[in-house]
């Protein structure tokens, strides 16, 4: 059982900043590093890159010296499925489908992340939020939005 | 008198009709958006910050100080009725504030949160008139080798306040000054880690990642576990007024902790947090009855709600003197201040007085309106948290949404959110804070090019941070405060502080 006293949490954090750093250092690598009187773009990163990567380590050799911490516990898979997609979304159709479809589906997609929404509960709530949204922002505070875009029909 | 003759100035400002609206509407706004469970002053402030941006710099800022304040009582409302802390700071008014609550006493506790805090706040605001000045006048000495080191000290003393491990809070904040150095190069124009993608030349953008790591990730973790039902302590929000023993039993706790919270406040990243759990500590300590501690102690409210309160209005100081953001909500008041076009610093103050003296005044207005509004208010408050979860996220995750978008009109940010939403809620799974990430983000740009500019000044030589008096104390100061976190005895009783507030 040598894995026993492993934090397995640390490992995993310990290995992201080591990706991290890498991923950092690699696109460094293309950048002019200058000297200390006359830094080039890369220079402050590199040295940013190596801090990173050295605490990376650190963290990853923490993971071997301490007992087990907390279990990570249950994850939101639903929520990040229906959450974090719903916001690209509205990036991708608010200036083709404009301001008002754009946040209605953005509000549906989002509303679906809950285990506890009915549909028709989501389909209210969604046309209510655009509604007001639309009102406040567009109408009220005149942000610049184009209500309905180009991709529609246009009357 | 000129500290009379300024404060005339800012209230002149900060009472015109419009400006004293839009107090009015941000402290509203921030209480509405801060009671909902879960959400705290940050996130609260990245998502109402786009609808400040149409009006002026004077009106905006006021807005967003209204903003401030609202959302930090709303946290410690929920703190107290639902024992669910939006915000660190607010997690120690939960400890007693809650148990208050369960004994029937949820008015009062309400209440002298309240009072608390306007006290501590009108204390403090009349701290950042009187001492703004005199540190702008130092500021104005400042070179780039002081700066540099000043911000060095900041972050140093982020990762300090920081919950959990150290190297952890280290690596969130030299992550944050990387995802800082995305855009183009200020000297030379080479575009960095843009991966090719132009409308990321100018950077990312510091609101979509605020609402990434702080909305976005806390949404996420709301919905982690759907099934537990919360107990709302609202049956007896009634009675607000406390007793006259009650009175008597927060004066001392009151009085420490504004003096406490005003000097941990002045200190760069994030003393305002610390000042909760100071207050806290040194009340338990001095106390008669120790034991009540936990169990609904009055102080246990009084001390920490005012420490916070007035450290949030002393954290203004860093700001407006030297442009120096405090804590994530102040880094969110400079990208505020730098899309309305100002740029914060020593210069606030002689080149845009009314705007400078406006702010001031308008935090002690921001903090009567609170308590002249808020306590009727709080039935209306209390039914908003029966409001289940479920009905809104949807609303949030629609506001980011526009919020995001209407900073730049660039489609690009709305990814940056999604990104941030979910490398804010893996940090979170993996124990890391976001709030040292945000602090190094936003002075990432400002310290490369400090640091870049001195080292040009003095010619390649880096003994320049030590040879000039100023930067070599403040280096001092930030290493003695790294070996002191790193020694065992304090380790220990540093995380006995934290253990507490989480108990």
């Amino acid at each position: 059982m040598a894995t026993r006293n492993i934090d397995t949490t640390n490992v995993v954090a310990g290995v992201l900043l080591l990706a991290i750093g890498a991923f950092f250092g690699l696109q460094t690598m293309g950048l002019e590093i200058g000297t200390s009187l006359r830094m080039g773009p890369g220079y402050f990163p590199m040295m940013l890159t190596i801090l990173l990567l050295i605490l990376g380590v650190a963290v990853l050799i923490s993971a071997f010296k301490t007992k087990a911490g907390e279990p990570i516990g249950p994850i939101a898979w639903r929520g990040m499925l229906l959450i974090l997609p719903a916001p690209v979304f509205f990036g991708l159709t608010v200036k083709g489908l404009g301001f008002v479809p754009a946040l209605f589906f953005t509000a549906l997609i989002a509303a679906g992340a809950s285990i506890k929404m009915k549909p028709l509960t989501a389909l209210i709530l969604a046309v209510i939020v655009t509604i007001a949204s639309t009102l406040i922002f567009s109408y009220g505070l005149g942000l610049p939005f184009r209500r309905f875009g180009p991709w529609l029909p246009q009357f | 008198m000129e500290l009379l003759s300024n404060l005339a100035l800012g209230f002149s400002v900060a009472t015109s009709l419009e400006n004293l609206m839009f107090c009015l509407i941000g402290a509203l706004l921030g209480t509405l958006i801060g009671v909902l469970p879960g959400i705290g002053a940050t996130a609260t402030i990245a998502m109402l910050l786009p609808i400040t941006f149409q009006l002026e710099p004077v009106s905006s800022l006021i807005m967003l100080a209204g903003i401030y304040y609202g959302a930090q009582y709303g946290g410690s409302t929920t703190a107290i009725l639902l024992n669910l802390p939006g915000e660190s700071s607010s997690a120690v008014t939960a400890l007693d504030g809650y148990q208050m609550a369960r004994k029937g006493r949820a008015g009062v506790a309400l209440a002298v949160a309240a009072l608390g805090s306007f006290f501590a706040g009108s204390v403090s605001t009349l701290l950042v008139a009187i001492f703004a000045p005199p540190l702008t006048a130092i500021a104005l000495k400042f070179g780039s080798a002081e700066y540099f080191s000043l911000m060095v000290l900041g972050l140093v003393m982020s990762i300090v306040l920081a919950h959990g491990s150290i190297v952890k809070a280290m690596a969130m904040v030299v992550l944050g000054l990387l995802l800082g150095c995305v855009g183009t190069d200020i000297y030379t124009g080479a575009p960095r880690f843009t991966m090719g993608i132009t409308n990321y030349a100018d950077g990312l953008n510091f609101v979509a990642l605020a609402v990434g790591v702080f909305g976005i990730a806390e949404i996420l973790r709301n919905l982690e576990d759907e099934g537990g039902e919360r107990e709302v302590m609202t049956k007896n929000v009634t009675n607000l007024m406390p007793t006259r023993k009650d009175f008597r039993d927060m004066v001392g706790p009151v009085l420490r902790g504004t003096g406490l919270g005003s000097l941990l406040g002045i200190l760069p990243g994030g003393g305002a947090i610390l000042a909760s759990f100071a207050s806290y500590t040194v009340e338990k300590k001095l106390s008669k009855h120790p034991e009540e501690f936990g169990k609904g102690a009055i102080a246990g409210v009084a001390g920490p709600e005012s420490a916070n309160n007035a450290g949030a209005q002393t954290s203004f100081i860093p700001l407006l003197t030297l442009g120096i953001p405090a804590n994530p909500v102040m880094a969110l008041m400079i990208g505020a201040m730098i899309i309305q076009g100002i740029v914060p610093g020593p210069n606030v103050v002689s080149e845009q007085p009314d705007l400078f003296w406006g702010i001031i005044a308008s935090m002690w207005i921001g903090n009567l309106m609170l308590v002249v509004l808020n306590l009727p208010l709080i039935g209306l408050w209390v039914r908003l948290l029966t409001v289940p979860y479920y009905i809104l996220f949807p609303i949030i995750m629609a506001m980011c949404s526009i919020g995001v978008y209407s900073v730049n009109s660039n489609v690009y940010d709305l990814y940056a959110v999604a990104f941030f939403g979910f490398l804010g809620y893996v940090m979170y799974k993996l124990r890391f804070e976001p709030a040292p990430l945000l602090l190094g983000f936003v002075l990432g740009p400002l310290l490369e090019e400090n640091l870049r500019r001195a080292m040009i000044l003095s010619r390649g030589d880096p003994t320049t941070f030590v040879t000039r008096p100023i930067s070599l104390t403040l280096l001092l100061m930030s290493l003695a405060v790294l070996i002191v976190v790193f020694l065992p005895a304090i380790r220990k009783s540093r995380d006995e502080v934290f253990v507490e507030s989480e108990g």
